[in-house]
Protein backbone atom coordinates (compact mmCIF):
# COMPACT_ATOMS: atom_id res chain seq x y z
CA UNK A 1 0.00 0.00 0.00
CA UNK A 2 1.67 3.15 -0.82
CA UNK A 3 -0.29 6.57 0.59
CA UNK A 4 1.32 9.79 0.46
CA UNK A 5 0.08 12.97 1.90
CA UNK A 6 1.48 17.01 0.83
CA UNK A 7 0.11 20.06 1.46
CA UNK A 8 -0.29 21.95 -2.09
CA UNK A 9 -2.75 24.46 -3.37
CA UNK A 10 -3.46 25.27 0.63
CA UNK A 11 -4.99 22.31 1.41
CA UNK A 12 -4.01 18.05 1.68
CA UNK A 13 -3.44 16.20 -1.13
CA UNK A 14 -3.53 12.96 -0.76
CA UNK A 15 -2.50 10.25 -3.11
CA UNK A 16 -3.13 6.28 -2.36
CA UNK A 17 -2.32 3.03 -4.01
CA UNK A 18 -2.59 -0.52 -2.84
CA UNK A 19 -0.23 -1.46 -6.21
CA UNK A 20 3.65 -1.12 -5.01
CA UNK A 21 4.36 -1.20 -8.95
CA UNK A 22 3.63 2.70 -8.90
CA UNK A 23 6.99 4.31 -8.44
CA UNK A 24 7.82 7.12 -6.57
CA UNK A 25 9.07 9.15 -9.96
CA UNK A 26 4.70 8.04 -10.80
CA UNK A 27 3.51 9.41 -7.48
CA UNK A 28 6.43 12.61 -7.80
CA UNK A 29 4.54 13.49 -11.54
CA UNK A 30 0.99 13.22 -9.69
CA UNK A 31 2.30 16.19 -6.79
CA UNK A 32 4.18 17.92 -9.49
CA UNK A 33 0.76 18.61 -11.45
CA UNK A 34 -0.65 19.81 -8.48
CA UNK A 35 2.47 22.07 -7.73
CA UNK A 36 1.86 23.82 -11.60
CA UNK A 37 -1.94 23.96 -11.21
CA UNK A 38 -1.77 26.68 -7.83
CA UNK A 39 1.33 28.47 -9.48
CA UNK A 40 -0.53 28.48 -12.55
CA UNK A 41 -4.70 29.68 -11.40
CA UNK A 42 -4.37 30.49 -7.53
CA UNK A 43 -6.11 33.82 -7.15
CA UNK A 44 -3.69 34.12 -4.27
CA UNK A 45 -0.24 34.50 -6.70
CA UNK A 46 -0.40 37.88 -8.37
CA UNK A 47 1.37 36.42 -11.19
CA UNK A 48 -0.54 33.83 -11.93
CA UNK A 49 -2.88 33.61 -14.82
CA UNK A 50 -6.19 34.03 -12.93
CA UNK A 51 -5.06 37.01 -11.27
CA UNK A 52 -3.35 38.41 -14.63
CA UNK A 53 -7.09 37.84 -15.99
CA UNK A 54 -8.71 39.79 -12.66
CA UNK A 55 -6.77 42.82 -13.58
CA UNK A 56 -8.12 42.17 -17.16
CA UNK A 57 -3.97 42.02 -18.38
CA UNK A 58 -5.42 38.78 -20.73
CA UNK A 59 -7.83 38.92 -22.48
CA UNK A 60 -10.27 35.84 -23.71
CA UNK A 61 -7.76 35.50 -27.24
CA UNK A 62 -5.03 34.74 -25.25
CA UNK A 63 -6.46 32.04 -22.98
CA UNK A 64 -4.63 28.35 -23.36
CA UNK A 65 -6.12 25.08 -24.69
CA UNK A 66 -6.39 24.14 -20.63
CA UNK A 67 -7.66 27.64 -19.53
CA UNK A 68 -10.32 27.36 -22.29
CA UNK A 69 -11.30 24.19 -20.86
CA UNK A 70 -11.81 25.15 -17.13
CA UNK A 71 -13.95 28.38 -18.60
CA UNK A 72 -15.90 25.82 -20.25
CA UNK A 73 -16.48 24.09 -17.30
CA UNK A 74 -17.44 26.66 -15.57
CA UNK A 75 -19.53 28.63 -18.18
CA UNK A 76 -21.92 25.28 -18.24
CA UNK A 77 -21.96 25.00 -14.41
CA UNK A 78 -23.25 28.39 -14.18
CA UNK A 79 -26.02 27.71 -16.22
CA UNK A 80 -26.60 24.62 -15.32
CA UNK A 81 -27.14 26.08 -11.55
CA UNK A 82 -29.12 29.25 -12.85
CA UNK A 83 -25.92 31.02 -11.64
CA UNK A 84 -25.79 29.88 -7.84
CA UNK A 85 -22.00 28.80 -9.48
CA UNK A 86 -20.03 31.72 -11.11
CA UNK A 87 -16.20 32.42 -11.31
CA UNK A 88 -17.02 36.29 -11.78
CA UNK A 89 -18.03 37.84 -8.46
CA UNK A 90 -18.08 42.28 -8.25
CA UNK A 91 -15.77 42.16 -10.45
CA UNK A 92 -13.26 39.72 -9.17
CA UNK A 93 -12.40 36.71 -11.11
CA UNK A 94 -11.91 32.86 -9.32
CA UNK A 95 -12.58 29.62 -10.73
CA UNK A 96 -10.93 27.88 -7.91
CA UNK A 97 -14.04 26.25 -7.51
CA UNK A 98 -13.61 24.82 -10.71
CA UNK A 99 -9.96 24.36 -10.59
CA UNK A 100 -9.95 21.91 -7.84
CA UNK A 101 -12.37 19.24 -9.44
CA UNK A 102 -10.28 19.89 -12.51
CA UNK A 103 -6.94 19.39 -10.87
CA UNK A 104 -7.85 16.07 -9.10
CA UNK A 105 -9.64 14.59 -12.66
CA UNK A 106 -6.43 15.51 -14.37
CA UNK A 107 -4.15 13.66 -11.51
CA UNK A 108 -6.15 10.77 -11.76
CA UNK A 109 -5.74 10.59 -15.35
CA UNK A 110 -2.02 10.84 -14.92
CA UNK A 111 -2.09 7.78 -11.86
CA UNK A 112 -4.44 6.10 -14.42
CA UNK A 113 -1.71 5.47 -16.32
CA UNK A 114 -0.06 3.40 -14.05
CA UNK A 115 -2.50 1.86 -12.41
CA UNK A 116 -6.40 1.09 -12.52
CA UNK A 117 -6.44 1.07 -8.54
CA UNK A 118 -5.94 4.65 -6.25
CA UNK A 119 -6.95 7.52 -4.40
CA UNK A 120 -6.73 11.18 -4.96
CA UNK A 121 -8.29 13.44 -2.57
CA UNK A 122 -7.67 17.45 -2.44
CA UNK A 123 -9.48 19.26 0.86
CA UNK A 124 -11.95 16.36 1.81
CA UNK A 125 -12.89 15.89 -2.25
CA UNK A 126 -11.74 12.74 -3.56
CA UNK A 127 -11.62 10.94 -7.23
CA UNK A 128 -10.84 6.71 -6.58
CA UNK A 129 -10.55 4.00 -9.24
CA UNK A 130 -10.63 0.56 -9.14
CA UNK A 131 -10.19 -1.11 -5.00
CA UNK A 132 -8.74 -0.68 -2.08
CA UNK A 133 -5.73 -2.73 -0.35
CA UNK A 134 -8.32 -5.35 0.84
CA UNK A 135 -9.50 -5.50 -3.17
CA UNK A 136 -12.98 -4.27 -2.25
CA UNK A 137 -14.58 -0.71 -3.13
CA UNK A 138 -13.21 2.29 -1.47
CA UNK A 139 -14.59 2.46 2.16
CA UNK A 140 -15.39 6.37 2.44
CA UNK A 141 -16.78 8.58 5.55
CA UNK A 142 -18.65 11.51 4.94
CA UNK A 143 -17.38 13.65 8.47
CA UNK A 144 -19.40 14.47 11.03
CA UNK A 145 -19.67 18.74 10.74
CA UNK A 146 -20.68 18.93 14.02
CA UNK A 147 -18.21 16.51 15.08
CA UNK A 148 -14.57 16.42 12.80
CA UNK A 149 -13.23 13.06 14.64
CA UNK A 150 -16.49 11.13 13.76
CA UNK A 151 -18.07 10.15 10.37
CA UNK A 152 -21.40 9.73 9.86
CA UNK A 153 -22.16 7.97 6.93
CA UNK A 154 -19.99 5.03 5.17
CA UNK A 155 -20.23 4.64 1.13
CA UNK A 156 -18.50 2.31 -0.93
CA UNK A 157 -16.94 3.67 -3.93
CA UNK A 158 -15.57 2.41 -7.69
CA UNK A 159 -14.44 4.66 -10.50
CA UNK A 160 -16.62 7.42 -9.11
CA UNK A 161 -15.96 10.86 -6.86
CA UNK A 162 -17.10 12.61 -3.89
CA UNK A 163 -17.23 16.08 -2.76
CA UNK A 164 -18.84 18.23 0.27
CA UNK A 165 -18.87 21.68 0.46
CA UNK A 166 -20.49 23.12 3.95
CA UNK A 167 -19.08 24.95 6.94
CA UNK A 168 -16.82 23.62 9.49
CA UNK A 169 -18.29 25.60 12.08
CA UNK A 170 -19.24 23.66 15.24
CA UNK A 171 -23.18 23.16 14.90
CA UNK A 172 -25.42 25.82 17.14
CA UNK A 173 -28.64 25.98 17.51
CA UNK A 174 -29.35 29.10 15.64
CA UNK A 175 -32.13 31.51 16.50
CA UNK A 176 -34.02 33.72 13.63
CA UNK A 177 -35.08 37.01 15.42
CA UNK A 178 -37.16 37.62 12.43
CA UNK A 179 -38.47 34.68 11.71
CA UNK A 180 -38.66 33.82 15.79
CA UNK A 181 -37.66 30.13 15.17
CA UNK A 182 -34.70 28.25 14.94
CA UNK A 183 -33.35 28.01 11.75
CA UNK A 184 -33.06 24.76 10.14
CA UNK A 185 -30.17 25.04 7.65
CA UNK A 186 -28.27 22.63 5.56
CA UNK A 187 -24.19 22.16 7.77
CA UNK A 188 -22.72 20.23 4.86
CA UNK A 189 -24.03 18.53 1.47
CA UNK A 190 -22.28 15.49 0.00
CA UNK A 191 -22.37 14.85 -3.54
CA UNK A 192 -21.35 11.39 -5.52
CA UNK A 193 -21.21 11.60 -9.38
CA UNK A 194 -18.99 9.23 -11.66
CA UNK A 195 -16.25 12.27 -12.04
CA UNK A 196 -14.66 14.97 -9.41
CA UNK A 197 -15.45 17.99 -11.99
CA UNK A 198 -18.86 17.01 -11.47
CA UNK A 199 -19.54 15.99 -7.86
CA UNK A 200 -17.27 19.13 -6.49
CA UNK A 201 -19.25 21.54 -8.94
CA UNK A 202 -22.25 20.53 -8.28
CA UNK A 203 -21.70 20.33 -4.27
CA UNK A 204 -20.74 23.63 -3.95
CA UNK A 205 -23.78 24.77 -6.13
CA UNK A 206 -25.79 22.78 -3.96
CA UNK A 207 -25.33 24.08 -0.78
CA UNK A 208 -25.16 27.77 -2.06
CA UNK A 209 -28.73 26.28 -2.67
CA UNK A 210 -29.53 26.06 1.38
CA UNK A 211 -32.22 23.42 1.68
CA UNK A 212 -33.45 23.42 -1.79
CA UNK A 213 -30.03 22.05 -2.85
CA UNK A 214 -30.83 18.30 -2.03
CA UNK A 215 -33.65 18.59 -4.26
CA UNK A 216 -31.95 20.11 -7.18
CA UNK A 217 -29.37 16.77 -6.37
CA UNK A 218 -32.49 14.54 -7.05
CA UNK A 219 -33.44 16.06 -10.22
CA UNK A 220 -30.15 15.51 -11.44
CA UNK A 221 -29.59 12.17 -13.17
CA UNK A 222 -26.18 10.27 -12.45
CA UNK A 223 -25.72 12.35 -8.99
CA UNK A 224 -26.89 11.32 -5.01
CA UNK A 225 -26.63 13.37 -2.66
CA UNK A 226 -26.74 13.32 1.74
CA UNK A 227 -27.26 16.73 3.01
CA UNK A 228 -26.83 17.39 6.70
CA UNK A 229 -28.71 20.06 8.78
CA UNK A 230 -28.08 21.60 11.53
CA UNK A 231 -30.72 20.05 13.77
CA UNK A 232 -28.33 17.04 13.68
CA UNK A 233 -30.57 15.29 10.91
CA UNK A 234 -29.67 14.04 7.71
CA UNK A 235 -31.56 14.44 4.32
CA UNK A 236 -30.14 11.96 0.99
CA UNK A 237 -31.31 11.59 -2.43
CA UNK A 238 -33.29 8.14 -3.43
CA UNK A 239 -30.77 6.47 -4.48
CA UNK A 240 -27.55 7.76 -2.10
CA UNK A 241 -28.74 4.19 -0.23
CA UNK A 242 -27.53 2.34 -3.36
CA UNK A 243 -23.74 3.79 -2.52
CA UNK A 244 -24.31 3.38 1.65
CA UNK A 245 -22.75 1.02 3.78
CA UNK A 246 -25.51 0.09 6.45
CA UNK A 247 -23.80 -0.85 9.65
CA UNK B 1 -9.06 30.54 27.85
CA UNK B 2 -10.19 33.75 27.39
CA UNK B 3 -9.01 34.29 23.61
CA UNK B 4 -10.93 30.77 22.97
CA UNK B 5 -14.09 31.75 24.58
CA UNK B 6 -14.14 35.32 22.05
CA UNK B 7 -13.23 33.41 18.87
CA UNK B 8 -16.09 30.91 19.82
CA UNK B 9 -18.36 34.02 20.11
CA UNK B 10 -16.96 35.44 17.03
CA UNK B 11 -17.34 32.45 15.10
CA UNK B 12 -20.95 31.98 16.59
CA UNK B 13 -22.23 35.42 15.66
CA UNK B 14 -20.56 35.46 11.78
CA UNK B 15 -22.18 31.90 11.63
CA UNK B 16 -25.48 33.88 12.23
CA UNK B 17 -24.79 36.11 9.40
CA UNK B 18 -24.32 33.60 7.43
CA UNK B 19 -26.99 31.41 7.67
CA UNK B 20 -29.54 34.76 8.04
CA UNK B 21 -27.75 35.90 4.86
CA UNK B 22 -27.70 32.33 3.20
CA UNK B 23 -31.63 32.75 4.05
CA UNK B 24 -32.05 36.52 2.07
CA UNK B 25 -32.51 36.04 -1.24
CA UNK B 26 -33.50 38.71 -3.68
CA UNK B 27 -31.69 41.31 -1.60
CA UNK B 28 -28.09 43.11 -2.50
CA UNK B 29 -25.12 44.56 -0.63
CA UNK B 30 -25.22 46.75 1.93
CA UNK B 31 -27.81 44.79 3.53
CA UNK B 32 -27.90 45.09 7.47
CA UNK B 33 -28.08 42.09 9.95
CA UNK B 34 -28.90 42.89 13.24
CA UNK B 35 -26.21 40.60 15.45
CA UNK B 36 -28.18 38.59 18.10
CA UNK B 37 -25.69 36.44 20.03
CA UNK B 38 -26.47 32.86 21.32
CA UNK B 39 -26.48 32.42 25.31
CA UNK B 40 -23.06 30.61 25.47
CA UNK B 41 -21.67 33.41 23.60
CA UNK B 42 -22.81 36.00 25.58
CA UNK B 43 -20.54 36.39 28.60
CA UNK B 44 -17.16 36.29 25.78
CA UNK B 45 -18.44 39.20 23.73
CA UNK B 46 -20.18 41.08 26.70
CA UNK B 47 -16.73 41.18 28.26
CA UNK B 48 -14.57 41.89 25.51
CA UNK B 49 -14.01 45.92 25.55
CA UNK B 50 -13.79 47.82 22.10
CA UNK B 51 -13.56 51.43 21.09
CA UNK B 52 -16.41 52.70 20.48
CA UNK B 53 -16.99 53.27 15.89
CA UNK B 54 -17.58 51.36 13.03
CA UNK B 55 -14.67 49.19 11.87
CA UNK B 56 -14.54 47.75 8.26
CA UNK B 57 -13.28 44.71 7.84
CA UNK B 58 -10.87 43.57 4.77
CA UNK B 59 -12.85 41.92 1.90
CA UNK B 60 -12.15 38.71 2.19
CA UNK B 61 -12.17 35.42 -0.42
CA UNK B 62 -15.11 33.02 -0.23
CA UNK B 63 -15.85 30.36 -2.04
CA UNK B 64 -18.73 31.96 -3.88
CA UNK B 65 -17.17 35.44 -3.86
CA UNK B 66 -15.49 38.33 -1.43
CA UNK B 67 -17.25 38.89 1.46
CA UNK B 68 -16.50 42.08 3.65
CA UNK B 69 -18.25 43.45 7.05
CA UNK B 70 -18.46 46.52 9.09
CA UNK B 71 -18.84 45.47 12.46
CA UNK B 72 -20.62 48.97 15.14
CA UNK B 73 -19.34 49.19 18.53
CA UNK B 74 -21.16 50.72 21.62
CA UNK B 75 -20.68 51.17 24.77
CA UNK B 76 -17.51 48.79 24.55
CA UNK B 77 -19.52 46.05 23.09
CA UNK B 78 -20.26 44.57 19.66
CA UNK B 79 -23.92 45.88 18.54
CA UNK B 80 -24.50 45.40 15.26
CA UNK B 81 -22.71 44.17 11.68
CA UNK B 82 -23.29 45.54 8.61
CA UNK B 83 -22.54 43.11 5.54
CA UNK B 84 -21.01 45.58 2.90
CA UNK B 85 -20.58 43.03 0.60
CA UNK B 86 -21.75 39.26 -0.63
CA UNK B 87 -21.65 36.90 -3.24
CA UNK B 88 -23.91 38.15 -5.70
CA UNK B 89 -25.04 34.77 -7.02
CA UNK B 90 -27.68 34.02 -4.04
CA UNK B 91 -29.52 36.65 -5.50
CA UNK B 92 -30.74 34.45 -8.48
CA UNK B 93 -33.33 31.96 -6.86
CA UNK B 94 -33.43 28.85 -8.06
CA UNK B 95 -36.41 27.05 -9.79
CA UNK B 96 -36.91 23.72 -9.04
CA UNK B 97 -40.06 21.55 -9.28
CA UNK B 98 -40.17 19.93 -5.50
CA UNK B 99 -43.92 18.54 -6.53
CA UNK B 100 -42.55 16.42 -9.28
CA UNK B 101 -39.98 14.81 -6.87
CA UNK B 102 -40.58 12.39 -4.01
CA UNK B 103 -40.71 13.97 -0.35
CA UNK B 104 -37.36 12.84 0.59
CA UNK B 105 -36.72 10.83 4.54
CA UNK B 106 -35.32 13.07 7.05
CA UNK B 107 -33.21 11.02 9.88
CA UNK B 108 -30.79 11.59 12.61
CA UNK B 109 -27.37 11.41 12.46
CA UNK B 110 -25.24 8.62 13.92
CA UNK B 111 -21.47 8.51 14.12
CA UNK B 112 -20.07 5.45 12.19
CA UNK B 113 -17.42 3.31 13.81
CA UNK B 114 -16.68 1.01 10.28
CA UNK B 115 -12.99 1.44 9.38
CA UNK B 116 -12.42 3.93 6.26
CA UNK B 117 -10.02 4.47 3.65
CA UNK B 118 -10.47 8.19 3.18
CA UNK B 119 -13.11 11.10 4.26
CA UNK B 120 -15.06 13.41 2.40
CA UNK B 121 -15.72 16.98 4.58
CA UNK B 122 -15.93 20.32 3.43
CA UNK B 123 -13.33 22.72 3.70
CA UNK B 124 -14.41 26.04 5.91
CA UNK B 125 -16.23 28.70 3.56
CA UNK B 126 -17.14 30.43 6.66
CA UNK B 127 -14.00 31.49 6.91
CA UNK B 128 -14.18 34.47 4.90
CA UNK B 129 -16.74 35.61 7.17
CA UNK B 130 -14.92 35.04 10.22
CA UNK B 131 -11.67 36.63 8.81
CA UNK B 132 -13.28 40.00 7.62
CA UNK B 133 -15.06 40.02 11.18
CA UNK B 134 -11.77 39.60 12.66
CA UNK B 135 -10.25 42.40 11.12
CA UNK B 136 -12.92 44.89 11.90
CA UNK B 137 -12.68 43.81 15.18
CA UNK B 138 -8.98 43.60 15.36
CA UNK B 139 -8.95 47.44 14.36
CA UNK B 140 -11.62 48.42 17.25
CA UNK B 141 -9.16 46.96 19.73
CA UNK B 142 -6.45 49.55 18.79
Amino acid sequence: MIKETRLIMGMPIVLMTPDESVTGDNIEEVFSFFVYVDKTYSPFIESSIISRIGRGEIGEPEYSGELREIMAVAKSTKQETDGYFDVWHNGNFDPSGIVKGWAIAKAAEILAKYTDNFYIEAGGDIQVGGVNEAGRPWQIGIRNPFDRHQNIKVVTLQNSAIATSGTAIRGQHIYDPVEGKTLNEVASITVIAPSIINADRMATAAFAMGTKGIYFIEQLDGYEACAVMHDKTTIATTGWQNYEVKI
Amino acid sequence: MFKKLAVAGFVAVTFIIYSLHERSEGSRAAQKVSSTTPQHATASINTTTYKDGSYTGKSTDALYGFVQVRATITGGRLTDITMLDYPQDRDTSIAINTSALPVLKQEAIQNQTAQVDGISGATDTSKAFTESLQDALTQAKA
